[in-house]
């Protein structure tokens, strides 16, 4: 995903003007070569200074034109928060941060590194659009939306690379602010987001060899807003959904979309997997830290009654 | 792009008294007004609208404004009264439901460029808005006022390093040192807070210290210009400047008078001079 948003950033600016990456000096970045040398001007390394970052941005914004802000996800989020809330939200400006490498993917780095409640602490802010795409393709089209079609501040998390394709054989088209369907099944729905989506195929695989179902698989790459009609269709289509995410439970998809059951008087199973509302002091893959939070198959098995 | 008419020091002067009373008569209506760190700077916004910003047919080449410390917003607005950019009506409305304009300045009411009131978010802001107007091929140039207080915060220094990387020789700053905040006087409570001058200039910016109540002093180093460089002028100011019993007291910084302290305000005002 860090690859191809470089080269899908390059492609939008040699179009428009108005985009403008900024970076906060992170050796990632260096994917980002041909627009600094295409761009100079439009790109600008900030330093390790995420709060100017982000205030730079806005300013840009202030004068038309459509920044990226692009470093780690914890610092480009957490670090510069106020600076995100008051430059970007409060003045509704069209600054689409990119949160890479989110959730646990630095698995070794440690939980400096781990972004585990980036997505409630982006959707609190009022005129925040949140976004997590699960794919290369999905990014893509995310970035492309971003650089055109927003009109205010966005955050975006992004995986980090190598992540496989997963929607060229998508049911839906991609369309910002609605669920996707990824494959359709029936009775049994399988809801995700982000890098994790490749745990939903691999869960939906698993159910199909054991019970011999075919589930549903959804992509919810916008957090926020939340598709009401989407999830509704969803929970009316499905006696069953199993929501699988990459972060912890206060502030969840899962917490909406049981918030929302509640709302509509739906009575639904829902199975919710999600991070721990814990920091494990843990180094190993990410797979490995994946597991220690009980998201592998295996895991989500046990808790599931189908 | 039109230039400006020659600054008259003694009209100056006698907008700022007005500005003062002004300011005495919104404060009879609304309890919540920051009224030393609007008198401190008074000086220095009037000299950056009257007689440093360009003012150009054409909105794009317009210089622009920022209050970085926007609770003094009060001393912009009464500066954009009287420039009709604000109604009489606009101001009388402060701080009410029929309103507009709030203790801080917001993003989209006439002649504001944007929404502060957090302190340490104007630098990068501006130094944004400043390399932006440099991408466009503009000759804008970005005029903002910084409180002392600004200084304390971690991001303003960032975005300053920042702006000197950038070369945004279209960045001129006004601080506004008044050296009075909540817990007291600045030398007392943060020692080290000084030098200023030395701080700034070692990040790459020219820096020039003058007395921020002489409209002279103002005008003439807010019109230096040295290539590739950010311009930050040290006003040296006095919290609550022009009411005797306000002058550097903290209490000010936040208050409004009572109607008898307003009629002895009021009756103490006198014209700054050179």
């Amino acid at each position: 995903m860090r690859d191809k948003f470089a080269d899908v950033i390059f492609e939008i600016g040699k179009k428009d003007k108005r985009i403008s990456a900024l970076v906060a000096d992170i050796s990632p970045a260096g994917s980002m070569v041909n627009f600094r040398k295409k761009f100079p001007k439009r790109f600008i390394n900030c330093g390790v200074a995420e709060q100017s970052m982000i205030g730079i941005a806005a300013g840009m914004a202030l004068q038309g034109l459509r920044p990226f802000c692009y470093t780690i996800a914890t610092f480009a989020l957490y670090r510069p928060f106020e600076m995100i809330r008051v430059d970007l939200c409060y003045q509704n400006l069209p600054v689409t941060i990119v949160g890479m490498g989110a959730g646990l993917i630095y698995s070794t780095l440690g939980g400096t590194h781990q972004s585990i409640e980036d997505l409630a602490v982006a959707s609190a802010i009022p005129n925040m659009t949140v976004l997590a795409p699960c794919d290369p393709n999905e990014m893509k089209l995310a970035t492309e939306w971003c650089a055109t079609k927003s009109n205010g501040p966005v955050y975006m998390r992004l995986g980090k690379k190598g992540e496989p394709d997963l929607t060229s054989k998508a049911i839906d088209k991609f369309e910002v602010g609605k669920i996707r369907y990824l494959e359709k099944g029936n009775e049994i729905a399988i809801v995700s987001y982000g890098t994790i989506v490749s745990l939903a195929f691999e869960l939906s695989r698993k159910i199909k060899e054991l019970h011999d179902k075919k589930c549903s698989i959804i992509s919810s790459h916008t957090i926020k807003p939340f598709d009401k009609n989407g999830f509704k269709n969803i929970l009316n289509n499905h006696k069953k959904v199993i929501i699988i995410e990459e972060h912890v439970k206060n502030g969840s998809l899962s917490d909406k979309v049981k918030s929302f059951c509640h709302e509509q008087k739906i009575n639904n199973e829902i199975f919710s997997f999600t991070l721990k509302d814990q920091f494990y002091h843990f180094y190993g893959s990410y797979k490995d830290l994946l597991s220690k939070h009980g998201l592998d198959v295996s895991s989500i098995l046990k808790k599931l009654s189908i | 792009m039109k230039k400006k008419d020659k600054f008259n020091h003694k009209d100056s002067q006698t907008r700022c008294l007005s500005y003062r009373k002004r300011i005495l008569e919104i404060s009879q209506k609304v309890s919540a007004l920051h009224l030393g760190g609007a008198f401190s700077c008074l000086e220095i916004v009037d000299c950056i609208y009257f007689g440093l910003m360009n003012e150009s047919k054409k909105k794009d080449e317009n210089d622009i404004f920022i209050m970085s410390k926007g609770h003094g917003c009060m001393s912009q607005y009464v500066v954009l009264e009287n420039k009709g950019i604000l109604t009489k009506k606009n101001l009388d409305e402060y701080c009410t439901a029929e309103g507009f304009l709030g203790c801080h300045p917001d993003l989209g009411n006439p002649g504001i460029n944007a929404s502060t009131g957090s302190l340490g978010h104007g630098m990068a802001l501006s130094a944004g808005v400043a390399h932006a107007l440099k991408i466009k091929n503009l000759q804008t140039r970005v005029f903002v006022v910084l409180s002392d207080g600004e200084l304390q915060e971690g991001s303003t220094w960032e975005a300053m390093m920042m702006a000197a990387n950038l070369n945004l020789d279209n960045l001129i700053c006004f601080l506004d040192h008044n050296g009075s905040q909540s817990f007291g006087k600045t030398k007392i409570t943060h020692p080290k807070f000084y030098p200023i001058k030395e701080k700034i200039k070692s990040f790459g910016w020219i820096c020039k210290n003058v007395n921020g109540h002489k409209t002279n002093d103002i005008l003439k180093s807010g019109k230096t210009k040295v290539k590739n460089k950010p311009i930050m002028v040290i006003c040296n100011t006095v919290k609550g400047k022009g009411v005797k019993f306000m002058e550097n007291k903290p209490i000010w910084h936040y208050r409004s008078p009572t109607a008898d302290e307003f009629k002895i305000a009021v009756k103490g005002l006198k014209k700054i001079k050179n």
